[in-house]
């Protein structure tokens, strides 16, 4: 799905502290190792605060504004299931959305102020999209903890990207080799638990 | 707070994802810049919370941007090059030396970063510093991404040791946060002088000394207008498609690049004093002009003045953050509908395409953390009736949202405090029996706020301030300051002891308290007590925040099925642990239908700061058994 686009856009969302911006980086330093120009941003100002996080990502020959448009996302990874819903008119037809099916319900939806959606991921596929749902949270504490969810998340758009997998998940191993050595292995399995998951929740 | 361990810079050379705010750590500390200094404030902190990272250089955190800026020209005068941060609004404070220093010139250069929140990440308001730079005869550059901020930063320096003057590097979200592609190089040593020259003429500025400076700096306004004209950092970039040429300037360029890859460009980075000359060399290369800025019409206005024609804010936003999406849409007009897709940007293509609407979906508004110290505050705040509560600028700013709602105002940083002394000296009849309350935190307290609660107590005003210190400055992400007893490399400092500050201002002894806020009687009582007696006092509460390794997590709390009611007064907390599970409507014993709410608590999430047992009269809430074992793994990284 990439090789006809020269810049891949993909956009990362999901509820403050969830790992979101760590994806991201990741992606981005795996793209320039590959020898892609990339640039990342997001408005996480308060994200800390259990908000909304938005994270762009785009990599090509040459990369100059680090937005990416409404209606131009190749990829949209969601770690959050209404998180999903709030972004995915930012993808281009036909782009790919890989959706953890995880609720997180804010204060104003417990307060009773607002539902949350009762088919978010129906509603998703109403609207068009290729979804890949499956519940990377629950992969991630059957590994031990749910903040593998982010590796599970990388794993699950691995496929996808203008790099083979392999590299990705070498990029992740790495990175926790020279922190946290005693993660390395699990982040691995917690990569390859993605891929399969997302491979088995393609849209027919 | 980063790890307060210093870094081994990486190597000359090396290309690195950085962030604007990263690349100009790194380019101050190339620099061979001696003393950097900020307070926090979104998108600008990370600045500072980098440079501390390196060595040979003296960094801190100040207690506000006035003093920062200060200290670094005082950095400057001792022949040092010296570096401030600061967000926009940090510069409305810092200004008062501003508009001096440009007077006297300076030694060692000096680089004053502004950071503006365009698109209001984090902010009260929306600014365009450039403004700034016009107001007091000071050269600005504006970096469109990290690459550039850095080699801007490195660059400002030799302008400011060049012209004498401190130079201003306007950043903006988009160039601060955005992470790219950044080359760093070697670092120089570079120091302009070895020791402070007394020279009482130039420094001592009353009247007789300062008014000699003036015709100085207009001297120096023609210098720099000739160095706009010549500098690499401004430049025409050629394009085939001549139907408009593009004047634009920091992150609004890479999205005139994007948009727009064929057409003329001026790239502005040394943007003030405007390199006319060029504007008038563009125009010659294009039927019409643009200038494309972020967020007022200050290029625009002055090329107007200088009699050339040009499109700006006619044609695009004056406020909030520019984007691709944008330029396309408020240009299509202008370059005929039909072409504005294939012809202008033949790789982007939007407007063929049919657009999905966004789905409707619920706010997620940023929320206080589960135990958070202010949330019994403003749970108590929310039961108290008929009053007025002026706030301020911190995480408790968020009290104002539901299910509190009890803040009422928040105007600037410490303003919480005048606002009150204002609301009680100007109250009208109608408020002749309402009860003024200020709620500060510690660190906004010690950056604007005391002056304000000292002119509370000099004037009798009938006002009692929340001082609440949780040992951090909470909304920037955690930073240190001088109430948290660290400095900004985590290392011991002395801590303010507020007790004894609030007392020296003036606060009589017996109407200071200083309480646990987790016990919602004490802290209901005496909010009452001291808001019916006249005259002013201050409650300090004293509890750490979350995120803070003061914080010590408890035994988590769960809720007895059987014995919840409904009766959804622990909703009323706002702890985002507590979750509800199901709503019943029930007719109460007098005939009046309730809805009732029942819930669970999110124990993975609860630290049994045990808030909401309090409001628990069937004492359905209690301690979960044992405490699930949580496993520190740490795959997200704090402070994300």
């Amino acid at each position: 799905m990439t090789t006809s686009h020269q810049v891949l856009n993909i956009l990362v969302v999901g509820v403050g502290g969830q790992g979101v911006m760590t994806a991201s980086e990741v992606l981005c330093e795996t793209a320039i190792l590959q020898g892609f120009d990339a640039k990342k941003t997001e408005m996480a100002g308060m994200s800390q605060r259990g908000g909304v996080v938005s994270s762009h990502v785009r990599f090509g020959p040459k990369i100059f504004s680090p937005e990416i448009a409404c209606g131009e996302a190749d990829i949209l990874v969601a770690f959050e299931t209404a998180e999903a819903m709030r972004w995915c008119h930012y993808l281009r037809p036909n782009g790919v959305a890989m959706v953890n099916r995880l609720h997180l319900e804010p204060p104003v939806v417990s307060l009773g102020l607002f539902p949350y959606p009762t088919h978010p991921v129906e509603e998703i596929r109403k609207h068009g999209i290729r979804i890949h749902d499956f519940d990377g949270s629950a992969i991630a504490l059957e590994l031990g903890d749910k903040r593998l969810v982010n590796t599970v998340m990388m794993g699950a758009i691995s496929e996808n990207l203008p790099f083979a997998p392999e590299v990705l998940k070498e990029r992740i191993v790495e990175r926790f080799r020279v922190r946290k050595p005693a993660l390395a292995e699990l982040n691995a399995q917690a990569f390859e638990r993605g891929r399969e998951a997302a491979r088995e929740a393609a849209p027919a | 707070m980063l790890n307060p361990k210093l870094l081994t810079p990486p190597p000359a050379g090396s290309r690195l994802l950085m962030s604007g705010n990263e690349a100009v750590a790194r380019a101050v500390w190339e620099a061979g810049a001696r003393v950097a200094a900020a307070y926090p404030g979104t998108p600008s902190t990370e600045m500072l919370e980098n440079l501390a990272l390196y060595p040979d250089l003296y960094a801190e955190w100040s207690v506000n941007e006035k003093v920062s800026m200060e200290v670094a020209i005082g950095a400057s005068l001792a022949g040092a090059r010296a570096f401030c941060a600061m967000k926009h609004v940090g510069l409305n404070v810092a200004s008062d030396a501003l508009m001096t220093i440009t007077l006297t010139g300076i030694v060692g250069g000096l680089v004053i970063a502004v950071a503006d929140d365009v698109g209001f990440s984090s902010s009260q308001n929306e600014q365009d510093s450039r403004y700034w730079g016009r107001f007091a005869h000071l050269p600005v550059l504006e970096p469109a991404d990290s690459q550039e901020a850095y080699a801007m930063a490195l660059e400002a320096f030799a302008l400011s040791e060049k012209f004498s003057a401190p130079v201003i590097l306007r950043m903006t979200t988009r160039v601060c946060h955005v992470k790219c592609l950044t080359t760093v190089g070697e670092r120089q040593l570079h120091r302009v002088a070895n020791s402070f020259t007394k020279d009482p003429r130039r420094w001592v500025m009353v009247p007789g000394n300062a008014q000699h400076h003036v015709p100085k700096m207009l001297v120096r306004d023609k210098a720099l207008a000739e160095a706009t004209a010549s500098s690499p950092l401004n430049r025409i970039e050629a394009g085939s498609d001549n139907r408009i040429g593009f004047i634009t300037s920091g992150a609004a360029y890479m999205h005139v690049r994007e948009t727009f890859p064929n057409a003329p460009i001026l790239k502005l980075g040394f943007s003030h004093p405007l390199p006319i000359a060029l504007v008038r060399e563009l125009a010659n290369q294009a039927e019409q002009l643009i200038v494309v800025e972020e967020t007022e019409p200050l290029l625009e206005t002055e090329i107007k003045a200088q009699g050339i024609v040009v499109h700006g804010k006619d044609w695009l936003p004056a406020h909030g953050e520019l984007s691709p999406a944008i330029l396309r849409k408020g240009l299509a007009t202008l370059l005929g509908e039909a072409t504005a897709a294939n012809e202008v940007a033949p790789n982007v293509k939007l407007q063929n395409v049919a657009q999905r609407a966004p789905l409707n979906i619920f706010p997620r508004p940023p929320t206080m953390c589960p135990a958070c110290p202010h949330m019994s505050v403003f749970y108590t705040l929310s039961q108290l009736r008929n009053v007025n509560i002026s706030g301020d600028i911190g995480c408790y700013t968020l009290g104002a949202g539901a299910p509190w709602k009890a803040l009422d105002t928040c105007i600037s940083m410490g303003a919480s405090m005048g606002v009150a002394l204002g609301l009680d000296k100007g109250r009208g009849p109608d408020d002749e029996d309402k009860k003024i309350v200020a709620v500060i935190g510690d660190s906004t307290f010690l950056h604007m706020g005391m002056q304000g609660l000292l002119d509370i107590a000099y004037n009798r005003g009938n006002v009692t301030v929340l001082l609440l210190d949780n040992r951090t400055v909470g909304m920037t992400g955690g930073q240190e300051n001088p109430g948290s007893g660290r400095d900004l490399h985590g290392n011991p400092a002395p801590r303010v002891d507020f007790a004894k500050l609030v007392e020296a201002l003036g606060i009589a002894k017996d109407r200071i308290h200083v309480l646990n806020p987790y016990q919602l009687p004490v802290l209901f009582k005496t909010l009452r007590q001291e808001t019916k007696t006249p005259g002013p006092s201050v409650i300090i509460t004293d509890r750490p925040c979350v995120l803070t390794d003061y914080y010590e997590i408890l035994k988590p709390y769960e809720v007895d099925d059987s014995l919840c009611t409904g009766c959804g007064n622990c909703v009323e907390v706002g702890c985002p642990a507590i979750r509800v599970t199901r709503r019943e409507k029930a007719i109460k014993p007098s005939g009046k239908e309730v809805e009732l709410a029942f819930v669970d608590i999110d124990t993975a999430a609860c630290t049994g700061c045990d808030i909401c047992v309090q409001t628990c009269a069937p004492k359905a809430i209690r301690h979960v058994p044992v405490r699930p074992s949580i496993k520190t793994i740490g795959i997200v990284a704090a402070g994300e």
